[in-house]
Formats: structure tokens, C-alpha cells, sequence
């Protein structure tokens, strides 16, 4: 039942989406049949997968890159009360800055080639990770910090033994964001400016009207983008073992 | 046994002239307390009175407090000090035996395997053998407060503060673990703030009240007999019901403060 859920709320979806397409009588160019999409995943299949690995590529480099960068600065910001006032604010106000405002800047500077679409995807994931580690670190429970003056840790140590398991559930949570929130960093890279990759592909097909193409490629992306992040999450729950059994047993 | 060595002489704590206030109020002011070496002392009082803040100022934990404990040579005792909450403060990502070797870890110390093994005694001194490979999540109340007593005693403190250790616990797991405690913590100097008159009146060597804004201290009373005492002593049940009372006196005294 588990798997059968998924499939039959997928399999309702497609019987809508024929449903509107016959009511209304959409023309293929506006709104392809289910059918007429299969065709062309099937027709365009290693065009597709091969766009697919480049757009994947970038997703998760710019993963890997913006969970390292975001995980750094939140560790300097937590430990260090001067990192704290000179950086945090700067933070904030990046963040005002819409990240898709700079695609074109960034293409303008690392050119049409992976770089670009690689900074695109850490930056719009660097603050999320950021933000939630910091917040975890931060809120440590005040419990175990004085349990670790009391023993005399050392500060290092206890930022090692303490602050950062005890914000690692943050952290988690920020990943899993950021893994939702990364193919639209790679995406909208790759329509400022490209030569491969599924956003390509879709712009390319837009242009030649070819919809059910379009909507094939989107097809790619969003599996892919499910596959990322039931993975990410998969990966996340093994990780911390502890947070689901802690508090199960409290009395 | 080895495992248990109270380290050297427990030395006697003193606090003399104790401030504490939060904005406008006075919590206490101009407190003395002392804590005979090698005892423990019980501390009772209404909810609210600063005992806990009290226990924190001795601990070196309490911010904006005037006051510092020294030993009877006039010493700070920092670094002689353990100290046991009410909530266990295990960590949850840690094992068991992790837990009871976080005070060495915390402070770098290289991790033996004599070192291990002390931390091993002490999980089957308080009953937990076969459990250090388990996270704190899958223990019982009663279980992970005995990691926290392993913890305490790990540090091989002379003076252990104790703040209500035992309250969350349900009453056989807390006679348990009373007896445990008094056992393991005999020849340290104890502090133990506590709610309940018949705990203060099984574990202390002396009890306390501590009542009234800003919070003075009674006369320690002295009850015969040596801890863990029998809860069942006719003598031991008439002083819990002259603490009792007491103590509903001081509660009232609050209430009608507040009321005022």
C-alpha cells in the first residue's frame, strides 16, 4: 500500500490532466496529451538523459559546495561573538537581494559552462543551510552547557561534543530545504544562459513549439528532483538515529 | 572499590555574604550558608524561594550573583565541584557509557582503557551493566537519571550539588535510587535541594529551610541516625510532619505575599 498510494495518486493526476485536454480541446501546442508526452520522452530518451546528467551534475555540486560554505559560516558565525556582528548582517541583507536577479550577472563572469550554474545552485542554497545551523548551534540546550562548565570543557570541545550534535536535527532540516530549493538554481542558470542541461532543452523546445518535448524534460527534472530528495532524506534519517527514538521512552 | 574513591579529603564549603537579585527583586542578600565536609546537607523550602539559584551561585554558574564558595581554607572550589540537575542532560546521540565519559572527553583528557574500565565499574555500580552501548532514549526514567548519577560520580568530585535529582521519578524508583545515591556519595559533601520533607529527612546529615523574600535559612535540624535512614522510624515521621508544617508556613507567608 505504501508504493500503491503514490502510483494511484500519480495515475489520477494524468487521468485529469487527459480529462482537461479533451474537455477543453487544447491544441498539442498548448497543452500535449499524456499520451503525445510518453511519446516524446520515449522518442528523445538519450537526448533527454544525457541534458539530465548535466543538470544533475550542477544540482549537486552546487549541493556539496552550499552545504560545506553554509555549514562554515554558521560554525564561524556561532563560535565567534566579532564574526558574529561584522557578518551576520551582511548575510541578512544578501538575502534581500533576489539570488535569480544575479543569474546573469553569473553568467556574464564564469561564462556558459557548468561554473555558472554551479554558483547559482550553492548560493540560493547557502543561506537556508546557514540559517538553520546557526539557529541550532545557537540554541543549545543552556542544560548542557553549564553540565559541560561544571566539568571544565574546553570550548572547542564542547562545540565538537555538544553544540554541533545538538544541532545537527537544524542542519537536517536545512538540507532538506536546500535539496528542494536546488534544480531552481540549476534551472534558472540554465536559462540565462547555456548550451546543456534540461532548462536548455525546455527553452530550446519552447522555442520550436514543441510542448510535449518541453513537458518531457520537465517530466526528467521533476523525478529526478523526488529521487534527490527522498535520497537526501533517506541519507538524513539514518544519520541521526537518535531523533526519532529520543523522547519515546521519556517518563 | 576502587571506582568509587571519594578524592581525597571532601573539604567543607562555605558562602558568606550571598546576593542575589533579579531586576528589583531581592532573591537573598547577606547569606551564609555553610556545608559540613564529608555531609550532606538537604535543602527544602517553597517553589520559587531561590534554592536553586543557590545551588547555581555555589556551582559558579549563577550571572549577577555576589558571593563565592571557598573551602574552610578560604579557597574557590572551582574544579571540586559536580554537579547533578533535575533534568538528567543526557545526550542523546551519545551511548551510555559516552555519557558517563563526557566529563574527560569535554576536557581532552586521553581515553584509556583504565579510564574506561572506572567508567564501566560505575555503569554496574548503579545497576546498568550490559546497558553502555545503549542510547538514552531507549532507558527509562529512572535509568537515565542513574547515567546521570554515573556521570557525577565519574568526575570524581568531593562536593556533588544535587537539584531535585530525584523528582521526576516515580516513588519505588526514587527510594531506589536514594539508597544509591547515599551509598555511592558517602564521605563526599553534598548539597541536595529537594520538594520533598521525607527525602531531605532520609539523605541529610542536616536539612535546611529555606524561606521568606529575601530568603533566610533555618537552623540546620539534625536528625538521629545516620543516611539513608529507615522512612518507617516513628521519629523520622515526626519530624517529616514538623517540616510539614514548616513548610506550609513558609508557603503561606509566600502566597500571602503575593496576595498583598
Amino acid at each position: 500500500m505504501r508504493l500503491l498510494r503514490p502510483l494511484i495518486v500519480f495515475l489520477g493526476l494524468i487521468l485529469a490532466w487527459q480529462i482537461v485536454v479533451t474537455a477543453t480541446g487544447a491544441p498539442h501546442y498548448i497543452l500535449p496529451a499524456p499520451a503525445r508526452v510518453a511519446a516524446a520522452l520515449a522518442a528523445h530518451w538519450s537526448a533527454l538523459i544525457g541534458h539530465a546528467a548535466v543538470t544533475a551534475t550542477e544540482i549537486l555540486l552546487g549541493l556539496i559546495l552550499g552545504a560545506i560554505l553554509g555549514c562554515t559560516t554558521a560554525l564561524v558565525v556561532a563560535s565567534a561573538r566579532p564574526a558574529r556582528r561584522w557578518l551576520l548582517p551582511v548575510l541578512v541583507v544578501s538575502q534581500a537581494i533576489p539570488v535569480f536577479a544575479l543569474a546573469p550577472v553569473l553568467v556574464l563572469w564564469l561564462g556558459y559552462g557548468l561554473a555558472s550554474k554551479v554558483a547559482m545552485a550553492t548560493l540560493i542554497i547557502y543561506f537556508p543551510v546557514t540559517a538553520a545551523f546557526f539557529d541550532g548551534l545557537r540554541r543549545t540546550e543552556p542544560g548542557w552547557l553549564d553540565l559541560a562548565r561544571t566539568m571544565n570543557g574546553t570550548t572547542l570541545r564542547t562545540l565538537w561534543r555538544i553544540r554541533i550534535p545538538a544541532a545537527l536535527p537544524a542542519l537536517s532540516s536545512g538540507l532538506r530545504v536546500a535539496t528542494a530549493v536546488a534544480p531552481i538554481g540549476a534551472i534558472v542558470g540554465e536559462w540565462v544562459g547555456s548550451s546543456a542541461g534540461l532548462g536548455y532543452l525546455m527553452l530550446q523546445a519552447n522555442a520550436r513549439m514543441q510542448v510535449d518535448l518541453m513537458f518531457a524534460a520537465l517530466f526528467v527534472l521533476a523525478l529526478f528532483a523526488v529521487g534527490l530528495y527522498s535520497a537526501v532524506d533517506a541519507a538524513l534519517r539514518r544519520a541521526l538515529p537518535w531523533q526519532a527514538e529520543d523522547g519515546r521512552v521519556r517518563n | 572499590m576502587g571506582t568509587n574513591m571519594a578524592p581525597g579529603i571532601a573539604p567543607g564549603v562555605h558562602l558568606h555574604a550571598a546576593d542575589l537579585r533579579y531586576g528589583s527583586t531581592t532573591i537573598f542578600e547577606a547569606l551564609d550558608l555553610t556545608l559540613p565536609a564529608g555531609r550532606t546537607t538537604c535543602l527544602l523550602g517553597p517553589s520559587g524561594v531561590g534554592k536553586t539559584s543557590l545551588l547555581r551561585l555555589i556551582a559558579g554558574l549563577a550571572h549577577g550573583a555576589e558571593g563565592q564558595a571557598e573551602d574552610e581554607t578560604g579557597k574557590a572550589l572551582d574544579g571540586r565541584i559536580a554537579y547533578l540537575a533535575q533534568q538528567d542532560l543526557l545526550l542523546p546521540w551519545s551511548s551510555v557509557l559516552n555519557n558517563v565519559l563526557l566529563g574527560p572527553r569535554l576536557r581532552g583528557e586521553p581515553v584509556t582503557g583504565a579510564l574506561e574500565d572506572r567508567a564501566r565499574g560505575l555503569i554496574a555500580q548503579v545497576d546498568l551493566a550490559g546497558h553502555e552501548a545503549d542510547r538514552p532514549g531507549r532507558l527509562s526514567g529512572g535509568m537515565r537519571q542513574r547515567v546521570a548519577l554515573a556521570r557525577t560520580l565519574m568526575e570524581a568530585r568531593p562536593v556533588v550539588l544535587m537539584d531535585e535529582p530525584f523528582s521526576a521519578l516515580d516513588a519505588i524508583t526514587r527510594y531506589q535510587l536514594q539508597d544509591l545515591a547515599a551509598e555511592l556519595l558517602r564521605g563526599r559533601t553534598v548539597l541536595l535541594v529537594t520538594h520533598d520533607p521525607l527525602e531531605a529527612l532520609r539523605l541529610g546529615h542536616g536539612v535546611r529551610i529555606m524561606a521568606g523574600a529575601p530568603a533566610r535559612l533555618d537552623d540546620p535540624l539534625l536528625p538521629p541516625g545516620v543516611p539513608p535512614r529507615d522512612p518507617g522510624d516513628p521519629e523520622i515521621l515526626q519530624l517529616q510532619a514538623e517540616l510539614l508544617r514548616r513548610l506550609s508556613l513558609a508557603q503561606a507567608a509566600r502566597t500571602g505575599l503575593a496576595l498583598s
